[in-house]
């Protein structure tokens, strides 16, 4: 091992878990060392030196000592904490989905530079920007790409065909677009809509930027979320656990208007 | 990994396993604890098994507030006494001794047995949440409905949740303060606490 006995990384607490008495293992998300698992001592104690620094959704500049089998936090101190994403429960659902998928989608100590990038661009997108499903769509293709499972969206995956603007198909079994005449032979393709096809490519090629400014339909918004998700329950061969709160949110809809008056209240309330 | 002494006789292993298998007790402490049985006098080991049976059998849950009780309605929610106009939503049953240690509430308890994990797929579904609506939908004299759920993000998750089901209701919801913790030092405190803490300054 060439790290030596305690170093310093930068990371993104993915998940806690509980560990004994006052103990959590954090999941980290690392520029340098991939995603890895430390042990915050004490965290659940009021008192705690680390407590808040190592929240989930948090950016976080870590001091870590090699343990035997786990390393253990010896000082954190936040960088970026996202506040909204905590307080704005369409933001932080969407947030804890993005961080499920990164550790489902990354190995263990393996450095994924780009992946990272990715997530810290799409947390300070999902704790600013008011279109928060389109930010997840775009996170979604670039993760699929980044990690190796790109879907190909240019020619058709089973005959090579140029694709061309009608209605094709949509198959995470092939790994991509079909042309209508192969999707009509393809039992598990769906039917893939032209807008459909010009955003994902948009996705893939595209900066944020660029797919920000383009204003899409909640039925393209639907099509692009249902298509990309059963792709990677295809990819992932596992439940999303996430979206599954992502739907009950939905289910309940938007808060009423009233609030505001609860995040006012947290001061007077004193 | 949960080889016990090879040598010891079957009844001796059998409990050192069964006490290994407790949070926080090791492999050592389970063989210490069960020689300890074993030389303690017989009343002594039966009071134990007694108590834990008895645990097991008579502990229900509060069909009012989901609290653990070996009385329904608990001592609590059966409290005349008691303020029942306000209702104060915890994670688990631990959380109410914390809460009642400080002897600064009189109202009641709703025990949520969990917090909303989107991560570990669990929801609202899985938490006492249909039973909370239930009690706060019939005819009663709530008046207000405090979130003491644990101030981390799931904690905070579910105090949201909460409050975006309750507030149509017409009922008032609060949340606990967030702030220094007593004994704390400034400079370790992070930037969400210590905005909090600005936030709820009050007058000296």
């Amino acid at each position: 091992m060439t790290i030596p006995k305690v170093y310093k990384t930068t990371g993104i607490v993915l998940r806690q878990r509980r560990l004994g008495e006052a103990d959590k293992i954090l999941s980290l998300f690392t520029p340098n060392l991939g995603k890895l698992d430390a042990v915050a001592k004490g965290v659940r104690r009021p008192r705690s030196k680390l407590g808040g620094h190592v929240e989930p959704l948090t950016y976080t500049s870590f001091m870590l000592a090699r343990g035997r089998e786990l390393d253990i936090v010896t000082q954190a101190q936040t960088i970026e904490v996202f506040p909204t994403l905590r307080e704005d429960l369409e933001r932080t659902g969407r947030a804890l989905y993005a961080a499920e998928l990164v550790d489902r989608f990354t190995p263990e100590r393996q450095e994924s530079y780009q992946v990272f990038r990715l997530f810290l661009e799409t947390l300070r997108r999902l704790a600013t920007e008011e279109r928060l499903d389109i930010t997840l769509r775009f996170f979604e293709m670039r993760l699929l790409g980044y990690s190796g499972y790109q879907p190909q969206t240019e020619e058709c995956v089973i005959c090579g065909a140029t694709l061309k603007p009608v209605t094709n198909g949509w198959s995470a079994e092939s790994g991509g677009v079909l042309c209508p005449a192969c999707a009509s032979n393809a039992p598990m393709s769906r039917p893939l809509s032209v807008n459909a096809l010009k955003m994902m490519r948009l996705f893939q090629k595209g900066d944020f930027v660029a797919v920000a400014r383009v204003r899409t339909e909640p039925s393209l918004e639907a099509e692009l979320e249902r298509h990309l998700r059963e792709y990677i329950l295809y990819v992932l061969e596992r439940e999303v656990r996430s979206t599954r709160f992502l739907e009950t949110l939905r289910r309940v809809g938007p808060p009423a208007p009233a609030k505001l008056r609860d995040s006012t209240t947290g001061g007077s309330a004193l | 990994m949960a080889q016990s002494a090879p040598s010891a006789a079957l009844p001796v292993s059998r409990l050192i396993e069964a006490f290994n298998k407790l949070p926080g007790i090791g492999p050592k402490s389970a063989q210490r604890l069960t020689f300890y049985l074993l030389r303690a006098p017989q009343e002594e080991a039966q009071t134990l098994a007694q108590a834990i049976l008895e645990m097991k059998e008579k502990i229900i849950l509060c069909s009012v507030c989901q609290n653990i009780t070996d009385s329904d309605p608990c001592a609590i929610c059966d409290d005349g006494q008691r303020d029942h106009t306000k209702i104060c939503i915890v994670e688990e049953p631990l959380d109410i001794l914390a809460l009642e240690r400080t002897g600064s509430y009189k109202g009641l308890y709703h025990v949520l047995h969990g917090v909303i994990s989107p991560m570990d797929g669990i929801g609202p579904d899985e938490l006492k949440v249909r039973e909370l609506l239930a009690r706060l939908k019939s005819p009663g004299e709530v008046q207000e409905v405090i979130m003491a759920t644990n101030p981390n993000l799931e904690g905070e998750a579910t105090a949201m949740y909460l409050t975006r089901l309750i507030t149509p209701l017409g009922i008032r919801v609060t949340r606990l303060a967030r702030g220094l913790p007593v004994g704390a030092d400034l400079e370790y405190a992070d930037d969400v606490t210590l905005t909090r803490a600005l936030e709820g300054r009050q007058e000296v």
